[in-house]
């Protein structure tokens, strides 16, 4: 949970697919009838945002939102039609091709919908490629891919073709390969979106329990609200290419910017995102409260309301600093306003 | 034609500028002769003089053609070479051994590689690639081959094949590739790919003669021409069809282009491209016999020899020997392109390539038990069996017993149907034909098709050669309407019959294999020479993709349709023709289109029996060594094919367009 400062951020960013888009932008911005006159489609607007280090930054949106250009931008694999993007500090758009080879190869990783795996290379050599492209000696890659294996929890399947996989397996492997050069960055666009719903959740735990021990900075799309609550430390909420709203889960569901997030937060159960920080009344703790951290969430708080607690105590760092009432919890669950 | 013109949603201009073009070309039938007679004959002193053109470029192009300090014939030379030093090794190893001519007397001193070996290799290849049921299919093919006698031809055809394949699968690759690349090279490359896919091989046969020699070099050079454009635009397809995924995949992790093109995007394509590798062997097999007339040797040259001796048992054991090697080689081909790489297995030598070391056994045992018993180092003459004379007398039984039947039938068609047809076409004013072309082609797809449905049949006029054409088209179409009128109605009753039609493809593959002379030789036995042989070939030879195309399109219509026709109470009739035939329209005008093209490249063949038309210009040229006249020629069948392509193609385009059913046409 604990974030750092920004390492990757980007002001402005346009994306503009159409001919000779860039000359067409700077007179026709703010008009969107114009640029669809001009035959232009702007799948990127005006984008501002940063994430920080360490954290699981969340990109949802609908499907043509422009996600995945958005993340296909940052990675320059697309060139934006404006704009800035800066990787610690680094301009990427300024960058050179090779100096962006190098930064994709040892500072990126990505994983793919639809896993990308190349289907004459077995598991170990699939998980080893982007090693052996670096041109990395063939014991050292084929160990730290073993270790990338067993990370994911593939032991015994090295010799398999990913034909032979499991969609969810098949992930795995995508998963262990775009860890395998230890990117400081990691781009995972809808990892999960092509596998059922079983396995979806049985890879959404393991992610988070990738990210438990590793810590990477994480930019991460979906179009499933559910997924964005459940993985993000903070969300960006995109429609018709632009970013409409950035914010914890809790942000996004207590102080929706628009309708149209409000419209995806309306279903989501209060008591999941909603952290006692946000219900609390500042002030002291009697002794005998049941207490619980700042950080943990309303229905977190449950079972000690259900044991007859009329008020439980909030600490943070241990040190006790408010209390949240069983009323504000029945309010803010009926519908209220926190 | 009409019926299906309708694309643009303007059917009330687009039939009034029908009737306008119909209406002008009856007035020029009508009085054009007195009034316009320029429109009949083209005039003599406008004609483009092409073939006397191309002539003259090639003479150039032999005697004084350079490039700086290389002359072009040194060029040629020099690809020679480049075949010939792979093709002299696969023959010394498959066919002739190491032999060395001693005061005339050719001295053999090694051997090739014993018949019992070569079927135990291909036994072995077969395992690897599909198992033990591919294992025994390989080895039956090859000792079919062994014991009707064919083993010496079969194997000089195979090494042929064995450099032509490989040189062909490189050379789509490379072209394949650059196409995908650089958008301005496929666009200069595609009109020459239709060209080679559509101009007679005969027609370049001349050519190839010139710069390269007779003899099996050529052979191989015509065999590429032939057999490279489907790899090109297989690999630029399959290239061009890689997930943007993979794209991604790979700048991610930091390929550089070479890593990019040959360790991600092709092993992605990797399914696609061997469909194209199975392309070229299964042209290559086609181009044999045709090759065989410039000096491919070979079972070609043993099927033309028949043919010119009209001994069809000969033939046809030649031609079947072709179809066995076509059998072998295809299902390997399709073997290894469905065959996962197995897992490496850790070990010695041997142990980790079990199949090489079987395969060099087999030759080393070969060679050691040839050297003791000669029949294992040749098959036996003694037991070979062959069925020759059998064919022979039932042609002749057949010919005597029902000769009257035969002539009456024959007498019957050329009255009522090929004279009159002949006629007609013959009568037609060229210019209104141009005319009508054009608009067909304007209202099917636009003024660009219309400029070249229009630019090219008048190129045929202008270089003389519109009366052949027509002749040309007359056969062609009158056999490509009988193919399609037995053809689509056996697709109806096979379609939904499983069984029936897995004999009935089982047929049409082997007809499709088989060369196509040696459907000529018991026709022309039982019809003699003449446009009726040609139509009753023709047929035979295109009625195999009218069935398929037929069975394609009505096995894959949505059966949720049908049942909604069931449901709303149709009869079977009813389901048939409202829903299915419907449906089903853009594939079987597709097999029209393929129905077409098949037949035109059978009649060029059917030259050898005496048509008038284009194909007998090109094949007198080929006699003649005139290369200006045969590629002029050519190209006359060559447009006549890509008319016929692009019409039809359009309109099934439309047709799909019309029925939702997207997809490309
Ligand atoms: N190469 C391109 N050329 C033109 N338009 C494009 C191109 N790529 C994407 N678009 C358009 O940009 C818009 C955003 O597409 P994008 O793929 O980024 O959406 P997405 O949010 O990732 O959707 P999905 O959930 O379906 O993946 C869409 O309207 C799409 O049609
Ligand atoms: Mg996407």
């Amino acid at each position: 949970m604990s974030t750092g400062p920004d390492t990757l951020i980007c002001r402005n960013v346009w994306k503009v697919f159409g001919a000779r888009a860039a000359d067409h932008l700077t007179a026709a911005r703010n008009d969107p009838e114009r640029l669809a006159a001009l035959g232009l489609i702007p799948a990127v607007r005006a984008v501002d945002l940063s994430v920080r280090r360490g954290e699981i930054f969340v990109i949802m949106g609908l499907s043509g939102s422009g996600k995945s250009t958005l993340v296909r931008c940052l990675s320059r694999l697309i060139e934006p039609t404006a704009g800035e993007i800066l990787f610690n500090g680094q301009n990427l758009l300024t960058a050179t091709e090779a100096e962006m080879t190098r930064i994709r190869r040892h500072k990126m990783g990505m994983v793919f919908q639809h896993f990308a795996l190349l289907p004459h290379m077995t598991v170990l050599d699939n998980v080893a490629f982007p090693l052996e492209v670096q041109g990395m000696a063939q014991s050292a890659r084929e160990a730290r891919a073993l270790e990338m294996i067993t990370l994911v929890g593939l032991t015994g399947r090295e010799a398999s073709y990913p034909r032979q996989l499991s969609g969810g397996q098949q992930q795995r492997v995508g998963i262990a390969r775009s860890l395998a050069a230890e990117p400081e960055l990691w781009f995972l666009d809808e990892p999960f979106s092509a596998l059922d719903p079983l396995i979806r959740r049985e890879l959404q735990g393991e992610f988070m329990r990738l990210q438990s021990r590793l810590h990477k900075t994480i930019v991460f799309i979906t179009h499933d609200f559910d997924e964005a609550i459940r993985l993000a430390d903070r969300i960006a909420i995109m429609k018709d290419g632009a970013v409409v709203q950035i914010g914890t889960p809790e942000d996004l569901v207590l102080n929706p910017a628009t309708d149209y997030v409000r419209e995806f937060t309306r279903a989501v159960p209060k008591a999941k995102v909603v952290r006692l920080a946000s219900l609390m009344t500042p002030g002291p703790v009697p002794g005998d409260m049941p207490r619980l951290p700042a950080r943990a969430t309303v229905a977190d708080a449950g079972p000690s309301f259900l044991s007859g607690a009329a008020q439980v105590g909030v600490t943070e760092d241990g040190r006790a600093i408010g209390t949240v009432r069983r009323e504000d919890v029945i309010r803010l669950l009926l519908g209220g306003e926190a | 034609m009409t019926a299906l013109a309708l694309p643009h949603g303007y059917p009330l201009s687009g039939r009034a500028v029908w009737a306008v073009a119909l209406a002008l070309t009856l007035a020029l039938w009508v009085w054009g002769q007195a009034l316009l007679p320029m429109a009949f004959d083209y005039p003599k002193a406008w004609q483009i003089p092409a073939a006397r053109w191309i002539g003259a470029a090639i003479t150039w192009l032999v005697k004084d053609a350079s490039l700086g300090p290389v002359a072009f014939s040194d060029l040629t030379r020099a690809i020679a070479a480049l075949v010939d030093q792979p093709y002299q090794l696969a023959l010394g190893l498959l066919a002739n051994g190491v032999q060395q001519q001693t005061g005339g007397v050719m001295v053999q001193h090694v051997p090739p590689v014993s018949w019992v070996a070569v079927i135990g290799m291909v036994a072995v290849l077969g395992h690897w690639a599909g198992g033990l049921r591919l294992a025994l299919l390989m080895a039956a093919c090859f000792g079919f081959i062994a014991v009707f006698g064919q083993w010496h031809s079969a194997m000089v055809t195979l090494a042929s094949i064995l450099v032509a394949v490989p040189l062909g699968v490189a050379g789509g690759l490379v072209f394949g590739i650059l196409a995908w690349r650089h958008p301005w090279f496929e666009r200069a490359l595609r009109p020459l790919l239709d060209l080679m896919q559509t101009m007679p091989v005969f027609a370049y046969l001349v050519p190839i003669l010139i710069l390269f020699g007779f003899g099996p070099t050529a052979a191989v050079i015509a065999t590429l021409i032939y057999a490279t454009p489907p790899m090109t635009r297989i690999t630029t397809l399959a290239l061009s069809r890689v997930p943007d995924e993979a794209h991604d995949l790979a700048r991610m992790v930091g390929c550089t282009p070479r890593q990019t093109l040959w360790r991600v995007l092709i092993p992605s394509a990797r399914e696609p491209l061997m469909v194209g590798v199975n392309q070229v062997i299964m042209l290559s097999l086609n181009m044999v016999i045709i090759a065989s007339m410039i000096g491919a040797g070979g079972l070609g040259f043993d099927v033309l020899n028949a043919l010119r001796r009209l001994d069809f048992g000969a033939g046809l054991e030649a031609g079947l020997a072709i179809v066995a090697l076509a059998i072998a080689l295809d299902r390997f081909s399709q073997a290894v392109a469905h065959r996962g790489t197995a897992p490496a297995v850790p070990g010695g030598v041997i142990r980790r390539h079990p199949y090489l070391a079987a395969a060099l056994a087999m030759i080393a045992a070969g060679f050691v038990f040839g050297l003791l018993i000669p029949a294992v180092q040749t098959y036996p003459d003694a037991a070979r069996l062959s069925t020759s004379p059998f064919w022979a007398s039932a042609v002749q039984w057949i010919n005597v017993t029902f000769f009257d039947t035969l002539e009456a039938v024959k007498t019957f068609f050329l009255v009522w149907l090929l004279v009159p047809v002949k006629r007609f076409m013959l009568g037609l004013p060229w210019l209104a034909v141009v005319l009508l072309l054009g608009v067909a082609g304007w209202r099917l797809g636009g003024w660009r098709l219309a400029l070249l449905t229009a630019g090219l049949s008048f190129l045929i006029a202008a270089t003389g050669q519109w009366e052949k054409a027509m002749i040309t088209v007359y056969l062609c179409g009158i056999s490509t309407l009988i193919a399609m009128a037995i053809g689509v109605p056996v697709g109806i009753a096979v379609a939904m019959r499983d069984r029936l039609w897995a004999v009935t493809r089982a047929v049409i593959d082997t007809a499709q294999t088989l060369p196509s002379f040696v459907y000529l030789m018991p026709i022309v036995m039982l019809f003699r020479v003449g446009d009726f042989t040609a139509m009753i070939a023709v047929v035979a030879y295109a009625i195999a993709p009218a069935i398929r195309y037929t069975v394609l399109g009505l096995q894959s219509v949505d059966p949720r349709l049908i049942e909604a026709g069931r449901a709303m109470g149709c009869t079977p009739w009813q389901i048939l023709t409202r829903i299915r035939l419907r449906l089903a329209l853009p594939e079987i005008l597709l097999g029209l289109n393929q129905t077409i093209m098949f037949a035109l490249s059978m009649l060029v063949i059917t030259a050898l029996v005496g048509t008038r038309d284009l194909g007998q210009d090109v094949y007198i040229a080929l006699t003649k060594a005139n290369p200006g006249n045969g590629l002029v020629a050519g190209l006359a069948i060559a447009f006549i094919a890509i008319i016929a392509d692009r019409l039809l193609s359009a309109a099934a385009r439309n047709a799909r367009a019309r029925l939702g059913l997207g997809g490309q046409a």
